[in-house]
């Protein structure tokens, strides 16, 4: 990507938009679906909303592309486990799509216990002229019909309908943090932290169980799974990442149990920066294969990683996020901000990696011209249309004008979430309960 | 920062013993914060487990780290005799078992609070436990592996620290070090800053292999609204990195000495 378009970029729509932040609303997953022209979002509360991208119109080019709601509904509702005596959060924890196979669209959405397949259909037909009930629905009373008429489908308005079409339940012990489709489009994972389970999309009362990193003595346990993915092209392969920093590649192949690696990848400690959060700080929060499946990406606290899957050792680029946060370790220890899970993407042609950071900024990082650039979601500090301006933090003594301080962050306002449309440069970035979608300037 | 593998500067004998001091007092409130943290979690209906993980993991850091550089200050005092430094610096409060009737089939756990500026009257009592001020004689452990916090998603929901009753004598007829040991004294190892110096090689041989287990800490613990202070994190987050050597004057906080005691105490 150039660093024109980088930099340029024209704030699309504030979608979401509340004056008040309710906690349900907080949007937990952001994901486009494979041709782009759908964008999900999940929250807290347990529900999807699903945008559409406008189609774009001659009549008004200026309305490129935007994304409009277009299905809102209630994925999961909060449970209460009766063994456990334990609540179960609603909060969506990833939404992943289904390539579309036929008019409607499939997304998976899980929360921490529950994985579900909702069919996003369109209606603008229905039939009329039922004979025995009438437009209402009510029986009609069979003395009173004389003849017989064939029901006529009538246009009606546009209904866009969301149905749960598989329930994919009682499989995890612990709370799910990914799923990931399989690109035999037959089959999916759904990971917990010390689990993978693979199901058949079909079939929703077996799993088979395919990583398991349990202990028998659960007083030994030091390594926990934080994310799992199916490798984009190779239907056997998948990786999975560690609360130690790091990524097992295993294929599926070579027995059904991978609890043994084919590939381990993980950077050997630096000894001069060792400190007591070096564990924490290493722990992976998200890990993404790139499109073209030959490099992975894993993103610690501080820094984003992308690993050339022929190349265990270390990794072949290493981006820093933000690391003036470095010398903050303990004050972020002690609010928990060093246990946050910020989210990583690539772009369509994987030359452009981006993530969040603090204070509602996000990052690019462009892999080519090792160029990178800090941009910020917020209200304020943009209009719509308005071209963003990169930002920047100052980590020395004296503060230029424009530049933020590491000390006047704002550690609440964190981007965890983002998606990049899979073709286009579209972003769409999550800032709490407000989504915020960019775009290229058009020119 | 608590960065090791720099090299140590020269410096004169007084500097040398402020760094280690500091360093060893950040050290603590490290562990002070995350057994805080551990506790807290275990009271969540359903904690974090990867963060549960990583706080247990950066306790069982720091607690080799103090094994490995510290002397069993608190562990001669107490057997020593009065032990009348730390005791002042010791919270009275301190956790009676649970009757013997009470006490489930599960492994015993003992806890220990020690946490300065506590006061009897913050605790609060709760069915599951009995909070009672108890002087120096007694010798109420309560303490839990972390274990049960990784179980809870798997396991019936614990309401609490299970007890058990240790009681002074029990304690003494299977360890007589291990009811001195049991002392109130021991009680401060989380807020002890300065004792004396020397150890009792003896007593390092003896605890010498023991595993590093966790605390559970007690419940009355989140009736306490002092947390770890801010100032020792200001001043480590502008600390240079640099590994200040910690001199046998300084005092830490030896949980593996609990650990021991109660290995002896448990006869695991």
């Amino acid at each position: 990507m150039e660093e024109e378009s980088v930099t340029r970029k024209i704030n699309n729509s504030f979608l979401r938009d509340h004056n008040y932040a309710t906690e349900a609303d907080i949007i937990s997953t952001v994901e486009f679906n494979p041709s782009g022209e759908l964008l999900a979002t999940g929250d807290k509360g347990g529900r999807v909303v699903v945008f559409q991208r406008e189609q774009e119109t001659k009549s008004e080019p200026q309305r490129r592309g935007e994304y409009n709601v277009y299905s809102t509904f209630q994925s999961h509702d909060p449970e209460f486990d009766y063994l456990k005596s334990l609540e179960i959060e609603e909060k969506i924890n990833k939404i992943r799509w289904l390539p579309q196979q036929n008019a409607a669209y499939f997304l998976l959405s899980t929360n921490d216990k529950t994985v579900k397949l909702w069919k996003i259909s369109e209606r603008d037909r229905r039939p009329d002229g039922y004979n025995l009930k009438d437009e209402d629905g009510r029986i009609r009373d069979p003395s009173t019909i004389t003849s017989l008429r064939v029901p006529v489908l009538q246009n009606t308005d546009l209904m866009v309908e969301a149905t749960a079409r598989r329930v994919f339940s009682n499989a995890h012990t612990y709370h799910i943090n990914s799923i990931s489709v399989n690109s035999d489009l037959q089959t999916y994972i759904s990971t917990d932290d010390l689990r993978v389970n693979l199901w058949n999309l079909e079939i929703t009362d077996q799993s088979f169980n395919i990583v398991d990193i349990k202990p028998c003595n659960m007083e030994d346990l030091t390594e926990v799974i934080t994310a799992a993915e199916f490798h984009p092209q190779q239907c056997n392969t998948l990786a999975y990442s560690s609360s130690r920093g790091s990524v097992r590649l295993c294929d599926m192949r070579k027995q059904a149990l991978c609890d043994t690696h084919c590939k381990f990848f993980e950077e050997p400690e630096d000894p001069s920066t060792r400190s007591f959060f070096s564990e924490i700080i290493s722990s992976i929060s998200d890990i993404k294969f790139s499109h073209s499946g030959r490099f992975l990406m894993t993103r610690d606290y501080l820094t984003v990683k992308v690993w050339d899957l022929n190349m265990e050792t270390r990794p072949v680029q290493t981006y820093q996020v933000h690391d003036y946060l470095r010398g903050k370790l303990c004050s972020l220890y002690e609010n928990d901000c060093i246990f946050d899970k910020f989210e990583c993407v690539w772009n369509g042609s994987d030359s452009v990696i981006m993530t969040g950071s603090y204070n509602n900024f996000f990052r690019m990082f462009d892999r080519n011209t090792k160029k990178d650039v800090t941009l910020e979601a917020s209200r304020e500090n943009s209009k719509p249309r308005a071209i963003l301006k990169p930002r920047k933090v100052c980590v020395g003594g004296k503060r230029r004008k424009d530049e933020v301080t590491v000390d006047s962050l704002d550690f609440s306002k964190k981007i965890l979430h983002s998606a990049w449309h899979p073709q286009e440069n579209i972003i769409a970035v999550a800032a709490s309960n407000n989504l915020y979608i960019f775009q290229d300037k058009v020119t | 920062m608590y960065s090791k593998g720099t090299k140590r500067k020269f410096s004169d004998g007084v500097d040398n013993k402020a760094v280690a001091a500091s360093y060893s007092l950040q050290r603590q409130s490290l562990l002070d914060m995350s057994l805080l943290k551990l506790q807290l979690c275990h009271m969540l209906a359903e904690p974090n487990l990867c963060r549960s993980v990583l706080i247990a993991n950066t306790v069982r850091q720091i607690q080799e780290e103090m094994a490995h550089d510290g002397s069993w200050q608190v562990v001669t005092e107490a057997l020593g005799g009065s032990g009348h430094g730390p005791s002042d610096r010791l919270v009275d409060t301190e956790v009676l078992c649970q009757s013997p009737e009470q006490q489930d089939s599960g492994p015993k756990l003992y806890s220990v609070m020690g946490y300065d500026g506590c006061r009897e009257e913050e605790v609060v009592t709760d069915k599951a436990l009995c909070s009672v001020v108890v002087g120096d004689r007694s010798p109420a452990f309560l303490l839990g592996t972390i274990g049960h916090c990784w179980d809870r998603g798997e396991l019936r929901v614990e309401d609490g620290v299970s007890k058990d009753s240790g009681t002074g004598d029990e304690e003494g007829t299977r360890s007589g070090e291990g009811a001195k040991l049991a002392t109130g004294q021991v009680f401060g190892t989380f807020e002890i800053k300065n004792g004396a110096p020397g150890s009792d090689p003896a007593l390092e041989e003896l605890f010498s292999d023991v595993d590093a287990s966790y605390y559970d800490l007690d419940t009355t613990l989140t009736g306490m609204q002092s947390a770890p202070k801010m100032g020792p994190y200001d001043f480590l987050d502008s600390l240079a990195s640099s590994h200040g050597p910690v001199s046998n004057s300084s005092c830490r906080a030896d949980l593996n000495e609990l650990d021991h005691i109660m290995e002896i105490i448990v006869g695991s």
